[in-house]
């Protein structure tokens, strides 16, 4: 059975409710995240990602295993597309030792490098070179892997952008350059502060490079452009631009409560929320309204679970601070 | 006679001993392949090796080392060379932030070896943005191992254990260095390190050097020499891992202890030498600590005026006389 809207998109209904289900996954921990970081079991600070789980669920169901993916600080959604469970997530953001790094990273760092996801980087745009640099030695070893950089709009006005544009096009990598514009640099809209209405793929033609604008919040139109994105750079023909449209249902980080976006504009989006228009999407496709309900008591089930085990889970032992800085393990700088 | 070589052709024959003992090391940076490097030390390299394991790269520094950065996560071991050492400041998040940071962030997943290859320092007038020594630059931010050979075999040496350390390692190469001469690295050279070595043994002071400073201060201990004060010189070779215990048993000898540092005064290396000395080694001294390092002021153009910043052989004997009068 396939979606009819447009010919170009086809899926089925079962993994339509799979990567359903993933972004109900995404979404019910990223309300448990705030929920624990307004409760003070979440310190620092969270950039959730409600509302963009489309562009990570898409995406990644077009990867292989061995691929990369490198993310931002808004980056809960790549870790669990690519296969990090909540509880090791949610542990990490609680500061626990069963977390993703061993609560040494954070947030804004959550890294599963035995799923490929290897890392969220907080430094707006540093991790565009760094995926460049992934593609350029998966070229090098032969092994036609590719590299996906989520990004941003911000982090299109950023140098690191355009380096890694220039050097991926030259070098002709196999890298994704995934623009998820969520319309606000942090508070400011995008469009005040930027020169051209979209800010990763009207940059991508200065580079000679192929851009994709993509509706960010239709999880079968995501995958449908990764996927053609992916088996270009896999067949040798270098990197694609794909600028995702979605929308923050949070505010940028900790408790923003997002009052600088006007209320209309908020209101239409949250009628394009991902998970209702997966939902009709599976509706048409004929699947039952129970078995859509049925996803949903699973995940809520899952994330109860996560929150407690993350919740019983050890702080990590103190003597941790001082390891890992080298490849030894320790953290020696002198004899 | 031993073969002499040039501590630049140094370079080069670093690099191809590791390129042909392991092919996933793979060289990218700016004029380094057709060209060979704007300094020449990267001679030979292109025509072994080719295109494949020899990339030009455009003036991006902020893509070469995140590009080496990102390999080096997925089973590369590139040797990055960013031409000058000021430029530094272009790609600094990624020596701040990013290369050192990557393995402590994830709780050690994953791996960085990596090697930032770079020409540092004076002595060739090339003004207050293409002659800085920045060893300091990169001292200051845990997680970078440092190496900063003085002679052509350390350079082969070292370059051997930076680019099988699974660490990412600064190497910096010092341009008033690139045509001096010194004996050939013999073959399967490998210098660790973290090991110091005293170039020069004496019993009143010690001098410790790094890179350039070291011939500066082997000249200084010689006309020392005659005025009947005996000066050991080290060399420090690197900076991290820091070899103390050199620096600290050579001071129970002499009792006094001088640091020369191409760096600014203000932040240099050697502050943080001095003070594990008088914290660790109070009770060894006769004298105060003395540091001869830069002056606190951009490097100037004129060579009478660059003299006058950086340090001089005379004024590390001038230094040297104030602490054996004590």
């Amino acid at each position: 059975m396939t979606v009819s809207a447009d010919e170009s998109v086809s899926v089925d209904a079962g993994r339509l409710l799979e990567w359903y289900e993933q972004m109900v996954l995404i979404r019910r921990t990223e309300k448990a995240a705030y929920d624990l970081f307004m409760s003070g079991e979440v310190k620092g600070t969270t950039h959730l990602a409600a509302g963009q789980e489309a562009v990570a669920v898409g995406a990644s169901a077009a990867l292989r295993e061995d691929d990369y993916v490198f993310a931002t600080y808004r980056g809960h959604h790549h870790a669990i597309a690519r296969g990090a469970t909540p509880a090791e997530c949610l542990a990490e953001l609680m500061s626990k030792a069963t977390g993703l790094c061993g609560a040494k990273g954070g947030s804004m760092h959550l890294t599963k490098a035995d799923k490929g996801m290897l890392g969220s980087y907080a430094i707006v745009g540093s991790h565009l070179p760094i995926a460049a640099g992934a593609a350029w030695s998966a070229k090098l070893r032969g092994t036609e892997q590719v590299a996906v950089a989520f990004f941003g709009d911000g982090a299109t006005n950023i140098g690191a952008f355009h380096e890694s544009l220039n050097l991926a096009a030259v070098w002709k990598l196999p890298v994704l350059f995934v623009c998820e514009n969520n319309l606000y640099m942090e508070y400011t809209p995008i469009a005040s502060v930027t020169s051209v209405p979209n800010p990763a793929a009207d940059r991508a033609v200065a580079y000679g490079l192929p851009a994709e604008i993509v509706d960010g919040n239709d999880v079968v139109a995501v995958h449908d452009t990764m996927r053609d994105a992916v088996r270009r750079a896999r067949a040798g023909e270098g990197p694609t631009v794909i600028e995702a449209q979605t929308y923050r249902h949070f505010g940028h980080s900790r408790a923003d409560p997002g009052k600088y976006r006007p209320a209309d504009e908020v209101e239409r989006w949250m009628q394009r929320d991902p998970l209702r228009i997966a939902r009709d999407r599976l509706t048409s496709l004929g699947v039952d309204e129970a078995e859509i309900d049925a996803a949903d008591a699973r995940v809520e089930k899952v994330v109860e679970a996560a929150v407690q085990e993350a919740r019983d889970a050890p702080y990590p032992d103190p003597a941790q601070a001082l390891t890992d800085v080298w490849a030894d393990g320790g953290a020696a700088w002198r004899n | 006679m031993a073969e002499l070589i040039t501590y630049r052709q140094a370079v080069s024959e670093g690099i191809a001993r590791e390129m042909r003992r392991d092919s996933r090391v793979v060289c990218l940076g700016e004029d380094i392949g057709v060209a060979e490097g704007v300094f020449k030390t990267t001679t030979g390299l292109f025509a072994e090796f080719g295109p494949e394991r020899v990339w030009d790269t455009p003036i991006s520094e902020q893509a070469i080392v995140g590009a080496a950065l990102g390999a080096a996560m997925t089973g590369i071991r590139p040797v990055a060379e960013i031409m000058f050492s000021d430029f530094f400041a272009c790609c600094y998040d990624y020596l701040a932030n990013e290369i050192p940071k990557m393995r402590y962030m994830t709780g050690g997943q994953v791996t960085v070896p990596l090697v930032i290859r770079t020409a540092n320092g004076g002595g060739l007038g090339f003004g207050a943005q293409h002659s800085q020594a920045v060893e300091n630059w990169v001292f200051t931010v845990p997680g970078l191992k440092i190496a900063a050979p003085s002679t052509p075999a350390d350079v082969v040496g070292m370059m051997a254990s930076a680019i099988r350390s699974d660490d990412p390692v600064i190497f910096f190469e010092h341009k008033g260095l690139f045509a001096s001469k010194g004996e050939a690295a013999p073959p399967e050279h490998v210098v660790p390190l973290g090991e110091a070595t005293v170039v020069r043994p004496g019993d009143d002071v010690t001098i410790v050097a790094l890179a350039s400073t070291v011939s500066t201060a082997l000249s200084a201990a010689e006309q020392l020499a005659g005025e009947e004060i005996s000066a050991e010189v080290i060399d420090l070779r690197g900076v991290v891992p820091l070899d103390a215990k050199t620096v600290l048993s050579s001071v129970a000898r002499t009792s006094r202890l001088l640091l020369v540092e191409e760096n600014p005064y203000q932040g240099g290396w050697g502050a943080t030498v001095a003070s594990i000395v008088a914290d660790e080694g109070f009770e060894l001294l006769d004298a105060p600590i003395r540091r001869v390092a830069a002056e606190c002021v951009p490097l100037p153009f004129a060579d009478a005026l660059e003299d006058e910043v950086i340090p001089t052989v005379n004024k590390v004997v001038e230094a040297v006389r104030r602490l054996a009068a004590f």
